[in-house]
């Protein structure tokens, strides 16, 4: 890895600064039977609770519930004005989730993420932007169902990575 | 569908059969690239890393990697099916410390640290992570879950 060339100056613009506690746009999704099932396929959790309706129905559940982490699909919407991403490249950090109840096929849940802080780093892939995100998700009863903490890692120059910002 | 791991799925342990220091049933995944594209698929994660070779590298990787929230997906896992249905997962915390790569076999393991009754539930405190074929735990985390407990307390 070469060092940035400007890894003594902050990357973190005031503009960049201004979008801590900016709430995205709230976005709110239909929780489909096909789209929890195709989830815990790709992940590869075979648990009848994510796809059998009778035994579902006849569990404590009562209902076909999304796997843990099926709210990483459920993406939140853009910001009130463009991020201004400085690297090009992205690492995932790691996520804390907390929760208070499933999510169930046919619940309706809002989702609005919150940058809570940002800071850099100066490492082997030089400097690097650290973003922590707050991401809730609320259900047709306006009850919070869970959190998501998220830890995104962004570097270094050149074409940026077609998902970068989606994160 | 056939489901696999049937008999942990439906342990279904009480409160008071779980102790410090008790082994989860491990889980071990045989990630290949076509996982990494049915995930993207799933969880609208198109960051380019997990499927083109050439964005791989230019980010610094010798090959595509394995998404992060796969990983945790799969520590996910590792504690439901533990738990069963009877039990609630309340907590999952996964920090991604090392790259996992597909075609290499992954295990997710975890064990008890601590079990507590706070306000009446059984709460229970686990230690998982996701271990690598050397031995190395690429992806360590903590779940607390709440049990059913045979007694009422």
């Amino acid at each position: 890895m070469t060092t940035s060339a400007s890894s003594s100056d902050s990357v973190i613009s005031e503009e960049l600064r201004s979008f801590v506690g900016l709430e995205s746009i709230p976005i709110t999704y239909d929780i489909e039977r096909h789209a929890v099932e195709r989830f815990a396929a790709a992940i590869g959790d075979t648990s009848p609770m994510y796809s059998d309706q009778e035994a579902a129905e006849a569990s404590s559940y009562g209902s076909l519930i999304a796997p843990p982490t099926f709210f990483r699909s459920l993406l939140p919407g853009d910001y009130p004005k463009p991020y201004p991403e400085p690297f090009a490249h992205i690492l995932d950090g790691g996520s804390k989730y907390r929760y208070n109840e499933p999510v169930r096929v046919g619940d309706q849940i809002t989702v609005v993420r919150k940058i809570t802080d940002l800071f850099e780093k100066h490492g082997r892939m030089g400097t690097m932007l650290f973003k922590i995100s707050e991401i809730s998700y609320t259900n047709q009863l306006d009850r919070l169902v869970a959190t998501q903490t998220t830890t995104t890692i962004t570097y270094g120059t050149g074409e940026k990575d077609s998902g970068v910002g989606d994160h | 569908m056939a489901i696999t791991n049937s008999e942990t799925a439906m342990s279904n342990p009480m409160f008071e059969d779980v102790n410090v220091g008790d082994a989860l049933p491990e889980i071990v995944k045989h990630p290949d690239t076509r996982q990494l594209v049915m995930y993207a698929g799933a969880s609208q994660d198109f960051v380019a890393i997990h499927y083109d070779q050439n964005v791989a590298q230019e980010a610094g990787h010798p090959k595509v990697i394995i998404h992060g929230a796969l990983k945790s997906a799969w520590l996910g896992e590792l504690v439901t099916s533990w738990m069963g249905d009877e039990g609630r997962l309340l907590e999952l915390d996964v920090s991604y410390r090392a790259i996992d790569f597909p075609d290499a076999v992954a295990t997710c393991v975890g064990k008890v640290t601590d079990t507590r009754i706070v306000d009446g539930v059984g709460l229970v405190e686990l230690e998982i992570g996701l271990r690598q074929e050397d031995g190395t735990i690429s992806t360590p985390g903590r779940a607390l879950v709440s049990l059913p407990t045979r007694e009422i307390i």
